[in-house]
C-alpha cells in the first residue's frame, strides 16, 4: 500500500505553497500586475473572438512567414522581461553604496542577473535571429516554405515553452543563482540544492531542441530548395550568413544538450562528472559549455551581419562591394569560432603557450570581421544613400560595433585579460557587440522586412526616436562600465564600499532609462504604424527598391510565396529582373502543393514543458505520465498522413489577379 | 588598433554625408562592386596589425605568465639588469584557500594562518598556491598582480611581488554565491620589520588551525572578521587540495592525488 504522504510525494514532489513567493513584495506585485495584464489580454482575445483565428491561422500554422513573425513577437516580449531585469540591476548598483545594501538582497539579485543573461541570449536574441531567418530565407531563395514545415512549427513551440518555463520560475519557486552559464560546483546539488538550476536546465534543454531542429531545417532548406540558377555564389548574403549560422547551430547545440544532460545526471542521479569529489572535475563543464558558448555568439552575430549587408546594398542603391570576400569572411568566421573557446578562461591556469594560442586565434577573427566592415564602407562609397530606418541602425552599428571589436581584441591579449577578466570592462564589451551588433541588426532587419510581412512600413518618427534613445542610451549605459572595469570593478557585485564609484553607476542607470525610452518608442512605433497603416501602406511589394527575391512578391506574400518559381541569373536577382523589365506572369497558373496546418507541434511541445516542470519539482508520477504522453503524441503524429493539400489553380489566379489590380490602381 | 578604428568611424561618417541621396553632385556608381587592390588592402591591413599584435601577445603572455617564477625585480627597478631575485632573496610562500565566503591564507614557512588578511614584505617575491573549498572564486589583488582562479580539488599558482609598502584591496573576481560581494580582504605591503611584527601577532594568537577547526571554518559564513592562528596542522593545504579531509568523500584507493595533477 502506498501511504497518503508517499502518494503526494509522487504527485507533487517538492512543490508546496512555500514555493510561491508571497513573502517577496517585488515578486508579489509583479505577479499581480502580470495576472491583471494577462487576464485583460485573454479577456480581450475572448471578447473579440480571436481564439479560433489565433489557433487556426497562427498557433497551428506551418507557414514559415507566420512562424517567423511569431518568433519575433516572442523575442520582443521576452526583451521586456530581460530588460526589466536589467533596469532592476542598474538601479540596485546605483544605490547600494557605503552602508546601503540596496533594495535587492543577494538571493533575489543573483537570480535577476542570471535570468537576465539567460533570457537575453536564449529567449530574445535567438528568437529574433531565428525569426528573421525563418521569414526571410525561403523568400530570398525563391522557395515556397522551409524543407520541414511541421518541424518548424514544433521548433517554435519548443523555444516558446522553454521561455514559458523561465517565466514560470518567477512565480513558482525560483530561478538559478549561478550566473548565466551555471558553472559547477556552484550549480551542483551541494551548492544549489533548490529548483533554480533545474529550471535553468530544463528550459534550456527544451528550447535547445527547438533551436537544433530549426537549424537542421534551415540548412536543408538552403541547400536543397534554392530557385534554379541560384548557385551558392549567387545566394544573397543574408542567406549565406543564415547558412553558416545554422551550421554552427547544428554543430554547437548538441554540446550544450550533452553538457546539460551531464549536469542533470550529477544533480538527479548523484553521478560525479563535475563534482569536487569522486573524480569529478568542473573544468570539463567550463570547457564544454564554452565550446558551445563561443560559437553561440557567432550564431547571433552572423545573421546580423547578413542584415547589414542587405540593408547597405539596398539603401545605397548599389551592388554589395566585395560579395566574394564577404562570403569568405563569413565562412572563415564560422570555422574560427570553434578555435577560440579557451579565451573565456585564460585565468584558470592554462599555460602561457595555450593561452597565447587561443589569444591569437581570437585576434585572427577580427581580420575577416574587419574585412566585412570595410566592405560595407566601400558599398557606401559612390552610392546614393537613403537614410531610412534600417540604414540608420546600420550606421549606428558600424560606429558602435568597431569599438566593441577593439575592446574584444584587447581582452584577447591574455596579460590584459588577467586584469580585466570578469570585470565590468568585459560586461561593457559583450553588451557593446551584442547590443551594437546583434540587437541593432535585428532592429534594422525588423524595420527593413516589416513592410514585406505586413504590407505597410513602420512609422519613421517613432522609429527615429527609438534609434536615438537606444544609441545614446547604450553609450551612457556602457561607457561608464568600461571605465569602472578599468578601475578593477568586478561584475555581479550586489553592493559596493567605495563611494567614489557611485557616480559611474548612476550614469549607467541613466543610460538604462534612456534605453527604456528606446524600447517604449519601439512599442509606440509598432502601435502608431498599425493605426496609420493605410497611409503607410505599400502596394508594390517593393517599398525600398530592393535587390533580392523577397521584394519581387507581394506584401504580405501569398501563402505560396511565388506563383511560379523564379529563375536566377545574378546575385542581386530582383535588381537584375527589374533592370531587364521583368513582367509578372498573369496566366497559366497551376495548382500549388502545400503543407497542411497541424496542432501536433504545440501539443508535443506543451507535453515536453509539462514533463520538464514535473522533473524540476521531482514529481515523478506526472513526469512519467507526460513523458509517455509526449511519446504517444509524437508517434500519433507520425501516423498522420494527411499532411498536404493543393492550392487550386483558380485560387492562385484569383490571388495573383487581385495583386495585378492593386498594382495597376497604384500606378494610376 | 586605433589605426583601423578611427579611420573606419571617420570614413563611415564621411561617406554617409558625402553620398547622401540629396547630394546629386557626388559620383554614383551603382555597379561598382569589386576592386582587387582595395580588397587586398582591407584584408592585408588588419592581417599585418594582427601579426604584430600576435607577436606581442606571444611574448607578453610568456613573460607575464603567473606560473613563471619572477626573475627580475620587476616594476620598481624595470631597467635593472636581470637581478635574479630567487638567488638573492628567498621567496615567500603563501597558500590561499577560497572558502564560502572568506579567504584563508596559510604561511607554511611561518607556521601561521590568517583569515581575510594578507601581508607580504616589499621586494620579496611571493609564490601563491591557490585552491578553494567548495566553489570557484578568483583570487585578485589588482595592485599586486593579475587574477587567477581558485578552484576546489585543483591548485593554481601565482608569482608576484609588491614594491611599495601600503594597504591594498583584495577580493574575489568570480561570482561564487550569496556572500560573494563581501569576499574582500586587505593586502598589506610591509617593510621586513613590520612584516615580522605582523607574523609575530599571529604567532601570539591563542588559536591553532587543525583539521577539525578547518572543517568548521569551511562552513558558509559572511562578513568574517580577521582571524589569526598561531599554528597550522602540517599538510593541511595539501589535504584541502586533495580533498582527503574527513567529511570529504573521495575515491582514495586507485586515484592519483589531485594535487599531482595541477592544471598546467
Amino acid at each position: 500500500m502506498i501511504t497518503r504522504s508517499e502518494m503526494s510525494q509522487l504527485l507533487l514532489g517538492r512543490l508546496s505553497w512555500d514555493a510561491i513567493p508571497f513573502h517577496e513584495p517585488i515578486l508579489l506585485w509583479t505577479f499581480v500586475a502580470v495576472s491583471l495584464g494577462g487576464a485583460a489580454l485573454l479577456g480581450a482575445i475572448t471578447y473579440y473572438r480571436l481564439w479560433g483565428v489565433l489557433w487556426r491561422d497562427w498557433f497551428t500554422s506551418i507557414d514559415h512567414k507566420k512562424i517567423g513573425i511569431m518568433y519575433v513577437v516572442l523575442g520582443l516580449v521576452m526583451l521586456l522581461r530581460g530588460f526589466a531585469d536589467a533596469l532592476m540591476m542598474r538601479l540596485q548598483q546605483a544605490v547600494a553604496f557605503g552602508g546601503s545594501l540596496g533594495y535587492l538582497p543577494p538571493h533575489h539579485y543573483d537570480q535577476i542577473f542570471t535570468a537576465h543573461g539567460v533570457i537575453m541570449i536564449f529567449f530574445v536574441a535567438m528568437p529574433l535571429v531565428t525569426g528573421l531567418m525563418n521569414f526571410v530565407v525561403p523568400l530570398q531563395i525563391g522557395a515556397r516554405d522551409v524543407a520541414f514545415p511541421f518541424l518548424n512549427n514544433f521548433s517554435f513551440w519548443m523555444t516558446t515553452f522553454g521561455a514559458g518555463l523561465v517565466m514560470l520560475s518567477l512565480f513558482v519557486g525560483e530561478f538559478a543563482r549561478t550566473g548565466w552559464l551555471a558553472y559547477p560546483p556552484l550549480s551542483g546539488i551541494a551548492s544549489s540544492p533548490d529548483v533554480g538550476v533545474d529550471y535553468y536546465i530544463w528550459s534550456l534543454q527544451i528550447a535547445g531542441v527547438g533551436t537544433l531542429l530549426s537549424g537542421i531545417n534551415l540548412i536543408a532548406t538552403i541547400i536543397k530548395m534554392r530557385a534554379p540558377g541560384m548557385t551558392l555564389m549567387k545566394m544573397p548574403v543574408f542567406t549565406w550568413t543564415a547558412l553558416c549560422t545554422n551550421i554552427l547551430i547544428v554543430a554547437a547545440f548538441p554540446v550544450l544538450t550533452a553538457v546539460l544532460v551531464l549536469l542533470s545526471l550529477d544533480r538527479y542521479l548523484g553521478t560525479s562528472f563535475f563534482t569536487n569529489d569522486l573524480g569529478g572535475n568542473a573544468m570539463m563543464y567550463v570547457n564544454l559549455i564554452w565550446i558551445w558558448g563561443h560559437p553561440e555568439v557567432y550564431i547571433l552575430i552572423l545573421p546580423a551581419f547578413g542584415v547589414f549587408s542587405e540593408v547597405v546594398s539596398t539603401f545605397c542603391g548599389k551592388r554589395l562591394f566585395g560579395y566574394a570576400s564577404m562570403v569568405y569572411a563569413t565562412v572563415v568566421i564560422t570555422i574560427l569560432s570553434y578555435l577560440v573557446w579557451l579565451h573565456h578562461f585564460f585565468t584558470m591556469g592554462s599555460g602561457a603557450s595555450v593561452n597565447s594560442f587561443f589569444g591569437i586565434t581570437t585576434m585572427i577573427i577580427s581580420i575577416p570581421t574587419g574585412a566585412k566592415i570595410f566592405n560595407w564602407l566601400f558599398t557606401m562609397y559612390r552610392g546614393r544613400i537613403r537614410f531610412e530606418l534600417p540604414m540608420l541602425w546600420t550606421l549606428g552599428f558600424m560606429i558602435t560595433f568597431v569599438i566593441g571589436g577593439m575592446t574584444g581584441v584587447l581582452l584577447a591579449v591574455p596579460p590584459a585579460d588577467f586584469v580585466l577578466h570578469n570585470s565590468l570592462f568585459l560586461v561593457a564589451h559583450f553588451h557593446n557587440v551584442i547590443i551594437g551588433g546583434v540587437l541593432f541588426g535585428m532592429l534594422a532587419g525588423i524595420n527593413y522586412w516589416f513592410p514585406k510581412a505586413f504590407g505597410y512600413r513602420l512609422d519613421p518618427f517613432w522609429g527615429k526616436c527609438s534609434f536615438w534613445f537606444w544609441t545614446i542610451g547604450f553609450y551612457f549605459a556602457f561607457m561608464p562600465l568600461y571605465v569602472l572595469g578599468l578601475m578593477g570593478v568586478t561584475r555581479r557585485l550586489n553592493h559596493f564600499e567605495d563611494p567614489s564609484l557611485q557616480i559611474w553607476f548612476q550614469l549607467a542607470a541613466f543610460g538604462a532609462v534612456l534605453i527604456l525610452l528606446g524600447i517604449g518608442s519601439l512599442i509606440m512605433q509598432l502601435l502608431v504604424s498599425y493605426l496609420r497603416r493605410e497611409s503607410l501602406r505599400d502596394t508594390t511589394g517593393d517599398p525600398w527598391d530592393g535587390r533580392t527575391l523577397e521584394w519581387s512578391t507581394s506584401s504580405p506574400p501569398p501563402a505560396y510565396n511565388f506563383a511560379f518559381t523564379p529563375r536566377v541569373y545574378d546575385n542581386d536577382t530582383w535588381a537584375d529582373m527589374k533592370k531587364s523589365h521583368y513582367r509578372r506572369p498573369r496566366e497559366g497558373f497551376i495548382p500549388i502543393h502545400m503543407p497542411r496546418n497541424t496542432g501536433a507541434g504545440f501539443v508535443i511541445a506543451a507535453l515536453c514543458a509539462a514533463c520538464g516542470f514535473a522533473l524540476i519539482w521531482h514529481m515523478w508520477l506526472p513526469a512519467a505520465v507526460t513523458f509517455v504522453a509526449m511519446l504517444v503524441a509524437t508517434i500519433a503524429h507520425t501516423c498522420n498522413y494527411d499532411r498536404d493539400f493543393y492550392i487550386p489553380a483558380d485560387e492562385v489566379a484569383r490571388v495573383e489577379s487581385a495583386r495585378t489590380r492593386v498594382m495597376a490602381a497604384a500606378h494610376v | 588598433m586605433l589605426l583601423v578604428i578611427v579611420p573606419v568611424i571617420a570614413l563611415t561618417l564621411l561617406f554617409a554625408w558625402r553620398y547622401r541621396k540629396s547630394n546629386t553632385r557626388a559620383t554614383y556608381a551603382p555597379d561598382w562592386d569589386h576592386s582587387t587592390q582595395l580588397e587586398l588592402v582591407i584584408w592585408a591591413a588588419p592581417l599585418l596589425i594582427i601579426i604584430a599584435l600576435g607577436a606581442v601577445t606571444w611574448i607578453s603572455t610568456h613573460t607575464l605568465d603567473p606560473y613563471r617564477p619572477l626573475r627580475k625585480a620587476d616594476a620598481a627597478h624595470p631597467r635593472s639588469a636581470e637581478v635574479t631575485v630567487a638567488a638573492t632573496v628567498k621567496p615567500l610562500t603563501v597558500e590561499v584557500v577560497a572558502l564560502d565566503w572568506k579567504w584563508l591564507f596559510i604561511y607554511p614557512e611561518q607556521g601561521i594562518a590568517v583569515v581575510n588578511d594578507l601581508a607580504a614584505p616589499v621586494d620579496v617575491p611571493i609564490t601563491f598556491k591557490i585552491t578553494a573549498s567548495a566553489v570557484m572564486n578568483s583570487f585578485y589583488v589588482p595592485a599586486l598582480a593579475g587574477q587567477i582562479y581558485a578552484m576546489p580539488g585543483m591548485q593554481t599558482q601565482l608569482h608576484a611581488v609588491i614594491n611599495h609598502a601600503g594597504d591594498y584591496e583584495g577580493f574575489s573576481a568570480n561570482y561564487s554565491g550569496a556572500g560573494f560581494s563581501d569576499m574582500r580582504f586587505k593586502f598589506h605591503g610591509m617593510t621586513a620589520s613590520d612584516f615580522a611584527r605582523w607574523v609575530a601577532t599571529a604567532q601570539a594568537s591563542a588559536q591553532a588551525l587543525d583539521r577539525d577547526g578547518y572543517l568548521q571554518l569551511e562552513q558558509p559564513s559572511e562578513h568574517d572578521p580577521i582571524r589569526r592562528y598561531a599554528k597550522v596542522s602540517p599538510g593541511l593545504f595539501a589535504a584541502i587540495v586533495d580533498r582527503s579531509l574527513a567529511g570529504h568523500q573521495r575515491i582514495a584507493a586507485r586515484m592519483t592525488p589531485v594535487a599531482a595533477r595541477e592544471p598546467r
